[in-house]
């Protein structure tokens, strides 16, 4: 019999016939089309993936890529991926979802997802505002902001969405930003090959609500100052003239000027593949310090931690080889049982 | 299979047709143990039987207090059994607040057997007793058996070597030996149960073992009871039978719905009482291919569930009241989406926590309007225990067949209490086999069919069928999103005939009794025990009375409108302030009238017969 090779898959082929209904301007194009080009370089079937989302703008995203897609209720994404995933775990499932879906009424789902370690790729669209329901504060929002719902500032501190993936033991944590195509384009194909959770948080302006939302880390003439990019077995270097570096000193970081006896082979060497998630958090959370830069890039990367879905269809098939395929009539039948005659 | 070695006839043996026994005790006695094997042991000797356990929604209430008492009861005959009987022939108490809290129940001149040694003067404080029953003549007008159980099971175990408290644990095995001398019944299924139960403390098994004939052995040489009874085997329909609780039965249900649709079965669920039986029975069919998920909440149990559906599984998410109240939205989601899924509610007394342990049938207005919008979904219920199984698999059959979810309503009743069951031959069971979309020419996914307006189920997978749903409002056929007026109107109507669709389906009522005449009892879910004896007995007296005990609640069955004009009145006894009746008035302007029991306990048949009397006299 002959073999036919399909056409490999162009970006083209991920592009649906409903017309899009963001916000001209939106972060939230550049990420679908980021997605649209790495999709079809994965060398996956389109039927095998599986686009889920829950609610809000960046959940309207199932709609405008053609693979299997399910707009789902608020928050609820996760979980409807891991009922998905352990029922097949074959197929490639994304969750799209945003600061308020995935962190505040999807908390729980997310944190019990990560845990799981579920094969599922995450993409956060973090833009730090309500914008379906048209300007409220986020989890994401920071201290004191001024929205709809709290107009002499919200009283909340926020989440930092990588620390808390890295706190639930997430096994893959990155960033990226809506302006970085490359660097988000890079960052998504590197998740698609993580076998557990993936998660992505992705810097996302909302040019309605929340317009320069990150302005100091994509403007383009403090960016360099203002963001560090991780790359595994590098050093942590930033500055418009890479003159900048992170150094550990003990268990803290500390920004430092290179030159004058300092060098390269100070400065802290990234290591995504880090055992211990003190190591990722350390780095999360160093942009809430003054003069500290925002880091972006792969944070963590644990491959050693199996699949949930894979430990989950294990256990079943190992009950099977020990006690043999079930025998229905035999499990009705099970215990005492007693015969009537006629 | 067992043998029956009956014991030897004794002195004076009286053949009666039925009895009812109570154990009682605090909830760390292990009355529910003691309990079930007496049940087992009468089952297998071919009684008809219903049980009754009642225990505290307390882990360990403190040792000795009211609400630490745990009781079990079972009414066994060699007639038919509907209830568990609705006051006890032998009571079995093994401390003053269990006295306390049953002694009600006891007939006049019942059996009452307590274990003496816990009568002491801080047992009865913790009882709140002013006086000592067993010596203020307060048990007078019943057959007293004051034993030293706790003694007497001490002496029996003393060359093994265990420890008091060890020793103490066993007194209910003692108990239990003396209601098997009792009642004639032989100690062989419970001393099997021991030795598996206890396989790797052989110890406790022999403990457990010696307690149990030393208690038999006491009747047999004190004398202490002058009398024992045999109830004599029922005269069940033939065929094979086990005892068969109603969580048990769901999920054996399931199991074999499962096969018969050629699915793959997933449950999501969050533990909560009095539904976690079926999480715990499904988790131990990993060899069937049963996948079980314990979510992180209620929430993500059906979510989860739905997800497991999209991917062509048969899904269920079981739970009780609180937890159908956090799963609506979801529901409202696989109503929008058309994805089969069965929703089991295992009923318990509210509003809120309410009573954990207790049951109630209150959630039928949740079951059939607690969603927001137009959110129509076919709604179940099961009638005994052993029912239960039936409806899993009709349960599932709908939710395939109509791409639909499907409420399935049990209760705490049901869940815990037990009957002989028929054992069914699974070839008797007709397959109804899905067939998943795969033909991508043409392909919408909400394209219906004619008869059933079941859209495909197109599973992710599948080449040619990538398509996209969602609970916002969609456009029939295409799925594509739309919010035009006309369309939500044909789409909610539509939603709405596909539900209504299920009547075609579903058997007609046929009233059990008289066909036509003065009452008929129109009533659903665990009542239909009471109501069955109740009626039996009064038209046993000449009443001309129908029974129409309803396991499709929506829809409801085609031919009940024109059943309940056939009588001059129709009763509804329900355990709530009276739900079902409130949709047979809106749906058929019949004057029905309400009878309402909410006491977190099942209606008695006595309560029935009275208000059958009060109506007819």
């Amino acid at each position: 019999m002959a073999t036919t090779t399909l056409p490999p898959l162009t970006k083209k082929d991920f592009q649906t016939d409903q017309e899009v209904r963001w916000c001209p301007g939106c972060g939230d194009y550049a990420i679908l089309s980021a997605v649209q080009s790495v999709f079809p370089e994965l060398g996956i079937p389109r039927e095998k993936f599986v686009v889920i989302s829950g609610i809000g703008c960046s959940s309207r995203f199932p709609y405008y890529i053609n693979t299997f897609g399910f707009h789902t209720i608020h928050g609820r994404a996760p979980a409807v991926a891991t009922g998905l995933k352990l029922m097949n775990p074959d197929l490639e499932v994304w969750v799209a979802t945003g600061d308020g879906d995935a962190l505040s009424i999807g908390g729980n789902h997310t944190i019990h997802m990560l845990r799981r370690n579920v094969g599922l790729k995450v993409l956060l669209f973090n833009n730090k505002i309500y914008g379906l329901t048209k300007g409220q504060y986020s989890p994401t929002s920071e201290i004191g902001k001024k929205t709809k719902s709290t107009p002499y500032g919200t009283a909340d501190r926020p989440f930092n969405p990588v620390s808390l993936a890295i706190g639930s033991e997430a096994t893959f944590v990155a960033r990226t930003v809506d302006v970085f195509m490359q660097h988000m384009k890079d960052t998504i194909k590197r998740a698609s090959g993580h076998k557990g959770s993936a998660f992505i948080e992705i810097l996302q302006n909302c040019n309605i609500f929340n317009d320069g939302a990150w302005h100091d880390v994509t403007e383009k003439e403090a960016r360099s100052e203002h963001v560090v990019q991780l790359e595994h077995g590098k050093p942590l270097i930033f500055g418009k003239n890479r003159d900048k570096g992170i150094r550990l000193n003990g268990f803290e970081l500390e920004v430092v000027q290179l030159g004058n006896g300092i060098t390269e082979a100070d400065l802290l060497i990234h290591d995504e593949t880090h055992p211990r998630p003190s190591y990722a958090f350390t780095l999360a959370h160093m942009e809430h310090r003054p003069g500290f830069p925002t880091p972006i890039g792969v944070l963590r990367n644990w491959a050693d931690v199996p699949r949930y879905e894979d430990t989950v269809s294990d256990q079943i098939k190992d009950v099977i080889a020990k006690k043999g395929k079930g025998d229905l009539a035999k499990l009705l039948r099970a215990g005492d049982t007693w015969e009537v005659r006629a | 299979m067992a043998t029956i070695d009956l014991p030897i006839k004794k002195r004076d043996v009286e053949v009666i047709d039925k009895a009812v026994i109570r154990f009682c005790g605090d909830s760390g006695d292990g009355m529910q143990i003691t309990g079930n094997q007496f049940t087992n042991t009468v089952a297998l000797y071919g009684n008809d039987l219903a049980t009754f356990p009642d225990y505290p929604a307390e882990i360990r209430a403190p040792a000795g207090t009211l609400p630490g008492v745990s009781g079990f009861q079972v009414q066994f005959s060699s007639g038919d059994v509907y209830t568990p009987g609705d006051s006890v022939d032998a009571l079995i108490a093994m401390n003053p607040a269990a006295l306390k809290m049953n002694l009600a129940d006891l007939k006049k001149n019942g059996i009452l057997i307590v274990n003496k040694d816990d009568f002491g003067e801080t047992d009865l404080r913790k009882a709140q007793a002013t006086t000592n029953p067993l010596e203020d003549h307060s048990l007078d007008g019943y057959r007293l058996f004051s034993v030293e159980l706790t003694r007497l099971t001490r002496a029996a175990l003393s060359e093994l070597g265990l420890d008091a408290k060890s020793m103490d644990r066993c007194k209910n095995f003692f108990a239990l030996g003396m209601c098997f001398w009792l009642y004639n019944r032989p100690m062989d299924s419970t001393t099997r149960w021991l030795e598996d139960k206890f396989k790797t403390k052989p110890l406790l098994a022999e403990a457990n073992k010696r307690a149990m004939k030393a208690g038999y052995s006491f009747c047999e040489a004190t004398e202490a009871f002058q009398i024992s009874y045999e109830i004599p085997p029922a005269h069940l329909s033939p065929g094979t039978y086990r005892n068969m609780s109603g969580n048990q039965a769901l999920a054996l249900g399931f199991v074999v719905a499962a096969q018969k649709a050629g699915l793959k079965l997933f449950q999501g669920s969050y533990p909560i009482t009095p539904a976690s039986d079926i999480l715990h029975e499904l988790s131990m069919y990993k060899n069937f291919g049963v996948t079980t998920f314990q979510a992180e909440d209620e929430i993500a149990a059906i979510t989860s569930a739905i997800g497991a559906s999209y991917a062509g599984a048969l899904a269920i998410t079981t739970t009780s009241g609180p937890g159908m109240a956090l799963k609506t939205e979801a529901m409202g989601l696989a109503i929008a989406v058309e994805l089969p899924l069965v929703i089991v509610d295992v009923q318990r007394g509210g509003p809120s926590t309410g009573l954990p342990t207790k049951t109630e049938q209150a959630d039928l207005l949740q079951a059939l309007f607690g969603r927001n919008s137009e959110a129509p979904i076919p709604v179940l219920a099961a009638a005994t225990p052993g029912d239960c199984f039936w409806m899993a698999v009709e349960a599932s059959r709908i939710a395939v067949r109509y791409m639909v979810p499907v409420i399935l309503l049990t209760d705490g009743y049901l869940a815990n209490g037990a009957e002989p069951w028929r054992i069914p031959n699974l070839d008797d069971i007709p397959d109804f086999p899905v067939k998943f979309e795969t033909n991508p020419d043409g392909f919408q996914p909400y394209r219906r069919d004619p008869q059933t307006l079941a859209r495909p189920w197109a599973i992710p997978g599948t080449p040619g069928l990538e398509h996209r749903l969602g609970g916002l409002e969609k456009q029939d056929v295409t799925g594509n999103i739309n919010y035009e007026p006309l369309n939500h109107e044909h789409m909610v109507r539509l939603r709405a005939a596909k539900v209504e669709a299920i009547v075609q389906d579903i058997p007609d009522v046929v009233p059990a009794g008289d066909p036509d005449g003065d009452l008929l009892i129109v009533a659903w879910g665990s009542t239909y025990g009471a109501i069955t004896a109740g009626v039996n007995a009064q038209r046993a007296m000449g009443k001309r009375i129908g029974h129409v005990h309803l396991r499709n609640l929506n829809p409801l069955p085609r031919n009940l409108g024109e059943v309940m004009q056939r009588y001059k009145n129709v009763l509804v006894p329900e355990m709530n302030m009276g739900q079902l009746i409130l949709v047979l008035r809106a749906k058929y302007l019949v004057d029905a009238q309400g009878f309402n029991k909410i006491q977190g306990r099942p209606f008695k048949q006595s309560e029935i017969e009275s208000k059958i009397e009060e109506i007819l006299d």
